[in-house]
């Protein structure tokens, strides 16, 4: 059994009360921190600990932390993004909704380090439930002492809002994140000045995934150190994976990095393979945002190795082989998916949530919504194909935020991997309008590459 | 040390002052190596980085830190560094990723350009013209809106309306009291006021001339004319709004529009109040000062004076009597 750090006590009945929690170790980190760690000493674990942001982009989260400018007599903010809203992922939400407390003990140990007096979870706003569980800890924290002033008698002051969100997508987006807290339109805004410069405000901000700000919890508890043990080189420590997709227990599964795809879909411990005996044809790794990977590939690199779950081994390749770690929302595709309707429907959210703001994205993403449906209804051609590969490049990397290149990703992988499928949609439109092109070759083991000496 | 930097764009190097950006530092050196902008507009703080128009390439970051920067950046909005390099119209991927921006905001333009009031002083016409492909490969239904009034001096046409937040910037700056931003997201977003309330201030008029495209027009001039048959005056008159310094476009003995003057980047050299633009439309309310300079590329500069019975506005200054023979010496070569 794999060793869980965010989930130990998660199937302790009541673990989401304070006292459960308490119980069960909780606020220790707290106590840990304020009365015998400075500032800069939880900064150094968290950097000694390899912890990479879990969010999607994979950033240290401790070289994040040490970006932060600390000009004197500007406050400074702490901000959860808690805006997840990512096609595939929900482990935020399952987290908030049966551990609250481990985030808001990470967010007491975070603002700590980074010197927040007044720190803000961003929830997205149709996660009410959520919203209304989160301010209820925080009222058992404040009445606990473990918030407010002087928390603990370490002279630290600390106020956690909790803020709902309008449902926008892009609001997860850190800087638009800002300005929809801010109270305004939530358009990303324009790097630099990055947050940690010029955040909420106008002052210093760190903007972290919950995920990534719970983890801090086990790192102060147990040291940098010892959590950097677990997993396997640059990928340190657990991860949350929301499995979902033709498995047979799809659900929130606390991974030690390292684990091989292989094993995470087909063991029992994790996903219990694919359901209804079917096989394996694609998944798309970490959120709808990366590309996803045909089954012969996810389950090996190029060199023939098992690919594993962490941020090198899924990017291994690069683009043209490999995907990425994303958030961790792991959506398996069986033989029976058509991954042009899949595609059709990722970028049809992506045209839903676009902001606007820039031309290429605003645009483009429209465009290949409407060619992906044309294609899946039977009334594509064969060019539209190299269509969407050069809209999705025209929009790739000419946008103020990652939105644009979320939305080219996944259009962009699937006509790499599975060409033959929308070619099939081109020259069968009947056909498949009732069944679909199955799992073909998808799932053939890799041809043997030459070696280069 | 000196407190100016050097960046060298196309191979040409230019000194600036810290902190301008790349699009500025352009502007300074001139001609064709200056990226297009539909969105920024130097007199509105935070406009650009929206239309992805004048996107470059830095192959040098600095003299400090030479590494290129990995993508494709934002002229209008990046500052330069010591010793910077960067590749506009040198650069093919530059071109192409250029390219690709004009097609996508065409593909929901309706060019309409014939029946348009813009057509003639339009960014996007130009921006079409010179980096657009001949032919889109969009074939689906454009996005529709109705024509909304905002007011009664302006109407907006939010089908033509490439999203470029300018008149956004304006009713926020230039104008007190918020009234006018972007509602909706995506493709569905569209400039509005709140529930088609008039934008009622004095310099409202102004987001008619930072319009890019014919999206704000101005309805005391709307159908009267296609603006390469009228000619443009620049005059004054002592207003205690504005500056009263503006264009006179004339047709005819008949003033028909007044506009801001613009320079050849099609900003306003200052913005002009409403009673200017839209209450004074007769010679005697103002004092003609001369030709307006066009630029010889511009449509506009077709036809102007050439002709041989000069109006009376012309026949009484000396500086639009030379003008006038001017072009007209021009287009008796051709």
């Amino acid at each position: 059994m794999a060793r869980k750090l965010l989930f130990e006590h998660i199937n302790v009945p009541g673990i989401n009360t304070f006292d459960v929690y308490r119980k069960q170790g909780g606020y220790r980190a707290v106590e840990k921190a304020l009365k015998s760690l400075s500032p800069d000493d939880v900064v150094e674990e968290v950097k000694k600990s390899g912890l990479r942001g879990r969010g999607g982009a994979g950033f240290p989260t401790g070289m994040k932390w040490s970006f932060l400018a600390k000009p004197e007599g500007v406050p400074r903010y702490l901000v959860c993004n808690a805006d997840e809203s990512e096609p595939g992922t929900f482990k935020d939400r399952y987290l908030m909704t049966n551990i609250p407390h481990l985030l808001i003990e990470g967010m007491i140990v975070s603002s700590y380090a980074l010197g927040a007096n007044t720190s803000y979870i961003y929830v997205r706003g149709e996660m009410m439930p959520q919203i209304r569980i989160l301010e209820k800890a925080i009222a058992e924290a404040k009445a606990a002492g473990f918030l407010g002033k002087n928390i603990l008698g370490s002279g630290f002051d600390l106020e956690l809002y909790v803020q709902p969100g309008g449902g926008a997508y892009i609001c997860g987006e850190e800087t638009a994140l800002l300005e929809s807290l801010e109270g305004k339109r939530g358009n990303p805004r324009i790097k630099p000045p990055f947050p940690a410069v010029s955040g909420l405000y106008g002052c210093p901000t760190v903007v972290n995934n919950v995920e990534s700000i719970a983890a801090v919890v086990p790192i102060v508890n147990e040291g940098g150190d010892e959590y950097a043990k677990i997993g396997i080189g640059r990928s340190t420590g657990t991860k949350l994976i929301s499995a979902s997709g033709n498995i047979n227990k799809p659900g929130v599964y606390e991974i030690e990095l390292g684990v091989s795809v292989e094993e995470f879909i087909y063991s029992e411990e994790y996903c219990g393979g694919i359901a209804n005996g079917k096989r394996l044809k694609a998944v798309v790794a970490g959120g709808s945002s990366v590309p996803i990977l045909p089954a012969n590939l996810i389950l090996k690199t190029t060199n023939g190795e098992n690919r594993l779950m962490t941020y090198e081994s899924l990017s291994d390749g690069g683009f043209a082989t490999g995907t990425m770690l994303g958030s961790g929302g792991f959506v398996v595709l069986d033989e029976d998916a058509c991954i042009v309707r899949n595609t059709w429907n990722f970028s049809r959210f992506y045209h839903h949530e676009s902001c606007g703001q820039c031309s290429p994205c605003r645009e483009g993403t429209g465009w290949m919504e409407k060619v992906l449906h044309r294609l899946e209804y039977g009334h594509g051609t064969m060019s539209d194909i190299d269509l969407l590969v050069n809209v999705a490049k025209q929009i790739e990397g000419n946008t103020i935020c990652p939105l644009g290149d979320a939305a080219a990703w996944p259009v962009a992988s699937a006509i790499r991997h599975f060409r033959d499928e929308f070619e099939w949609h081109v020259t069968h439109p009947q056909e498949a309008l009732k069944g679909n092109y199955g799992l073909a070759h998808y799932a053939d083991p890799l041809p043997q590459i030459a070696q280069t000496v | 040390m000196s407190d100016k930097v050097k960046v060298t764009i196309d191979g040409i190097s230019v000194e600036v002052a810290p902190g301008t950006t790349i699009l500025n530092a352009a502007r300074q050196i001139g001609g064709d190596i200056v990226p297009p902008a539909m969105c920024y507009y130097s007199k509105l703080e935070g406009s650009g980085g929206k239309c992805r128009t004048c996107l470059v390439k830095v192959s040098k970051g600095s003299e400090k830190d030479p590494r290129p920067m990995p993508k494709l950046v934002a002229s209008c909005r990046t500052t330069v560094m010591d010793g910077m390099e960067v590749e506009n119209i040198t650069s093919p991927e530059v071109v192409e990723a250029r390219e690709g921006v004009v097609e996508m905001l065409l593909i929901n333009h309706p060019l309409d350009c014939p029946v348009c009031d813009q057509a003639g002083e339009c960014s996007l016409q130009d921006l079409g013209f010179e980096h657009g492909a001949a032919q889109t490969r969009y074939e689906f239904d454009r996005r529709t809106f109705e024509r909304i009034d905002i007011g009664d001096k302006i109407q907006l046409h939010m089908n033509r309306c490439i999203l470029c937040y300018r008149c956004t910037y304006v009713a926020d700056q230039i104008t007190d009291g918020r009234c006018h931003g972007v509602i909706g997201r995506g493709d569905h977003a569209e400039i509005s006021t709140y529930i088609e309330k008039a934008i009622d201030n004095d310099f409202s008029g102004n987001v008619i001339d930072v319009c890019p495209v014919g999206a704000l027009t101005d309805k005391t001039f709307r159908f009267k004319n296609r603006v390469w048959f009228t000619k443009p005056v620049d005059a004054h008159r002592d207003c205690p709004t504005c500056s009263g310094k503006v264009t006179l476009w004339y047709k005819g003995e008949e003033v028909i529009r007044v506009t801001a003057r613009k320079d050849e980047y099609n900003e306003v050299e200052e913005f002009i109040c409403n009673t200017c633009r839209f209450d004074k439309k007769k010679t005697s309310d103002w004092v003609i000062e001369g030709p307006r300079a066009i630029a010889n590329t511009s449509v506009i500069s077709s036809n102007h004076y050439e002709t041989l019975k000069p109006l009376p506005v012309i026949q009484q200054n000396p500086a639009l009597m030379a003008s006038n023979k001017e072009e007209f010496e021009r287009t008796k070569k051709s």
